[in-house]
């Protein structure tokens, strides 16, 4: 297999020297006003590198779309960050804790270079105006002093970067179909110039020809622009081939962090691999699919220890009582720089609480 | 399910089997576009025949906009067709009042695309399917209906019950919202389903639930069931024949099998090579680009040939019918036909494994309309 072949998603350009242009550092979320609050995000670090797209999977409900709206400081009410930061880091190199800001200091800040691409974007088009102009407002609001010549072409062509016709430029949103739709809010976001562009669930709409011609033009905008990018999906066959690290979530936590053909090749998460073979394959013989057993734990009644363990045919005693955090794996000769939180790969934290440390299976440590 | 087995299957115990239940013959919808010119019309939908039998499920895939939510919404009758019938049992199933699509919504029940616009904001989840449960099933109360509730909502595995039912929309994740959809339409006990894209908010182990609990509907229930989905390999899995669109007219039909693993026509070939595997990165169709085919003035002919890599004259003038490709398969293809003229197909792999992944010139423009190009 040849991952670097790929066109586009400039796998060779990913900076030896890290660039980080966003830093999540131990995000909390909560849900609720009452005594009990559902904890959504527990301690969620994550960075994000200049130009590079990071890939954010896990089951539904594990918390990837708090994670983005907290992210961008647009978290709607009851949601309610309860601890960490979100570094921003412009290019002229000044952090800012975009958490702490004042609305007024976030309005003058780089901030503005966040464009986010929301779940079930289709239904946020205004309804009563035709497309074309909603991004030409979009592009006037943005660039100060843009003609109007100028603005309505550049929608045009930005329509039709995402396969958008140019007699369609004048329908109105009930006019499209959904994954017309969701092709326009890719077009306004990309409109905006943004450094750091995450969408969440972008392309659940198209067919994956359409698919395939958008990711891949966004990543050669990606490579010409020096944007960076953070997909949020389930659909990891997607993420293996257009991402450059991937961080798999479970139940508000990342449980593994690696390059994205780590992830594919040698999974050491038991989620991780879970989730990797519960996709049906076009090709090749039909097999029967197990899929993960169970379904996620409850976030407001979360157990202590490991939140995976009732679904996990590695547990052992530990992991009812110890709760993993993000470590090296333990397997001789990995990769440098990808984590996982699993008790197999963490024997200090085991024995620290009093238990014998188990070996990582085989199928956890190719 | 391979072709042997699906051909027993129809063969079954009830002889009423083989006879649609839902039918929809030369369907055409189109929309008046207001604008420059006021006779322009957007030709989403153009000569589609379809049969839903008891106990199928037929998917339809394809490009975004070719019209695959437009026949759901027409067989549902929430708009009325422009051209062509729609069966119900062999009758015609045009309903005329409110009274007759009441009758008509408690067979063929819809789950619609987007579960973020389906749902009520204001209503929890209790309300909504409180009040499907009552229009479809009758007035229930109490214990009976606090189970009928819990009987739904376990069918889509949001359970504990509890943790849901009094949930609004907007406190449940996407993947959560859309099985409240589902467990909606579960709760009219219907003929037919037609479902739009039901999972493709859903992650891979709940797909697989809601998935199997669709083939449970079809196997137990005997449903039909039309399944919209851009998830081909799903429809290898689940459906018994795949139905294949480009731009409003259906391109290849055929057992599921069969049209995923060996298609036929040139667009059904790209759509399943652009697939994402990662088993396999190299038989890709890459730069498989090309303007979306305008609906307004849709391209003569073969509404494909703009993209197509085979294109003759014969493609750009005259349109192709469904021709037999095998068994029980057909594809609107000239490449099938048996004429001097026609076009000599080849690999779609190969001809657009050789264009450049990226348009450009359009990448261009776009850049340079750029403002504030940094590096
Ligand atoms: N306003 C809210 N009040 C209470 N709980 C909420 C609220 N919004 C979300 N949640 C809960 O928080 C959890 C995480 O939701 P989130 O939308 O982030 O999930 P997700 O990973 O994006 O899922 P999906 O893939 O289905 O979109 C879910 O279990 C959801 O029920
Ligand atoms: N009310 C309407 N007025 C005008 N055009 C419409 C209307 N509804 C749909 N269309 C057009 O009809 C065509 C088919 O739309 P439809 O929603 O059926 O596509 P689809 O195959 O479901 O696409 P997707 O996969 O993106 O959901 C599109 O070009 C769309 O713009
Ligand atoms: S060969 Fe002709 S008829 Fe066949 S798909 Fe191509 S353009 Fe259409
Ligand atoms: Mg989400
Ligand atoms: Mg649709």
């Amino acid at each position: 297999m040849s991952v670097s072949t790929f066109p586009g998603t400039g796998r060779g350009v990913i900076p030896t020297v890290a660039d980080p242009v966003l830093e999540i550092r131990n995000l909390s979320v909560e849900y609720g006003y009452d005594e009990n609050p559902t904890k959504v995000l527990r301690d969620v670090s994550l960075t994000l590198n200049r130009g590079e797209v990071l890939g954010l999977a896990g089951e539904s409900g594990c918390g990837k779309s708090t994670l983005a709206y907290a992210a961008t400081r647009l978290l709607p009410p009851p949601g309610l960050i309860t601890g960490g930061e979100v570094v921003f880091r412009g290019r002229d190199g000044v952090e800012q804790d975009i958490l702490t800001l004042s609305d007024k200091d976030l309005r003058a800040s780089r901030w503005q270079d966040m464009a986010i691409v929301f779940q079930g974007a289709m239904n946020s088009l205004n309804p009563v105006h035709r497309i074309g102009r909603q991004i030409v407002d979009a592009l006037q609001a943005h660039v100060p002093g843009i003609s109007r010549r100028d603005a309505d072409d550049r929608a045009a062509h930005l329509l039709e970067l995402v396969g958008i016709s140019a007699d369609r430029v004048r329908s109105y949103p009930h006019q499209l179909s959904g994954g017309m739709r969701q092709r326009v809010m890719i077009a306004m976001a990309l409109a905006l110039e943004p450094q750091v562009l995450i969408m969440d669930e972008p392309t659940t709409a198209l067919d994956v020809v359409m698919q395939r011609q958008i990711v891949e033009q966004i990543a050669e905008l990606r490579d010409r622009l020096g944007f960076s990018v953070i997909f949020i999906t389930h659909d990891v066959s997607l993420l293996i081939e257009i991402a450059d690290r991937i961080a798999i979530m479970y139940a508000g936590e990342i449980v593994e962090e690696a390059h994205a053909h780590d992830v594919y090749r040698r999974p050491r998460h038991p989620y991780s691999d879970g989730l990797l073979h519960s996709f049906p394959p076009l090709r090749g013989p039909r097999r029967e699919l197990t899929g993960i057993p169970g379904s996620p734990p409850d976030l407001a009644r979360l157990p202590v220890g490991c939140p995976f363990r009732d679904r996990c045919a590695f547990a052992f005693d530990a992991c009812a009582t110890v709760s993993p955090r993000l470590t090296a794996p333990a397997v001789p000769g990995d990769t440098p720089g990808r984590s996982v939180a699993c008790l197999r790969h963490d024997p200090a934290a085991v024995t620290a609480a009093g238990f014998t440390p188990q070996p990582v299976p085989d199928r956890l440590s190719l | 399910m391979t072709a042997p087995e699906a051909a027993a299957r129809s063969r079954g115990a009830d002889p009423g089997d083989d006879a649609p239940v839902l039918q929809a013959v030369g369907l055409k919808k189109h929309f008046p576009v207001r604008g420059l010119r006021s006779h322009d019309v957007v030709h989403a939908v153009d000569d589609v025949d379809l049969e839903l039998h008891r106990g199928r499920v037929v998917a339809l895939v394809g490009e975004s906009g070719s019209g695959k939510s437009t026949i759901a919404r027409l067989l549902a009758q929430l708009m009325p067709v422009t051209g062509g019938q729609i069966l119900l049992h062999g009758q015609d199933a045009t309903v005329r009042n409110r009274r007759g699509f009441r009758a008509y919504v408690r067979r063929v029940q819809m789950i619609f695309q987007d579960p973020f616009g389906s749902l009520n904001p204001v209503h929890t989840v209790r309300y909504t399917l409180t009040r499907s449960v009552r229009i479809h099933q009758g007035k229930l109360r109490g214990a009976e209906l606090e189970d009928a509730l819990s009987a739904l909502l376990t069918r889509v595995q949001l359970t504990p019950v509890e943790r849901y039912v009094d949930k609004f929309p907007h406190e449940l994740s996407g993947g959560q919202r859309q099985r409240v959809a589902i467990a909606r339409a579960l709760s009219a006990d219907p003929e037919v389903l037609l479902a739009d894209e039901p999972i493709s908010m859903l992650d891979v182990s709940i797909r697989l639930g809601i998935l199997n609990l669709l083939r449970d509907l079809r196997d137990r229930l005997q449903i039909a069931i039309l399944y919209i989905t851009h998830d081909i390999a799903s429809a290898r899995y689940f459906a018994d024949r795949t139905m294949v669109m480009y731009a409003g007219r259906v391109v290849e039909s055929g057992d599921s099998e069969s049209v995923t693993q060996d298609p036929k026509h040139p667009y059904t070939q790209l759509l399943v090579r652009s697939a994402p595997d990662p088993e396999d990165l190299d038989a890709r169709a890459r730069g498989a680009r090309g303007e979306a085919p305008s609906l307004v003035r849709p391209p003569a002919g073969c509404r494909f040939n703009p993209r197509c890599p085979f294109a003759t004259d014969v493609c750009r003038t005259e349109v192709p019918p469904l021709l037999p490709v095998g068994d029980g398969r057909l594809a609107a293809c000239w490449g099938y036909a048996d004429r001097p003229d026609r076009p000599t197909l080849g690999s779609v792999l190969e001809v657009y494994g050789e264009r450049p992944a990226v348009d450009e010139q359009l990448l261009a423009a776009v850049e340079g309309t750029s403002t504030e190009v940094q590096r």
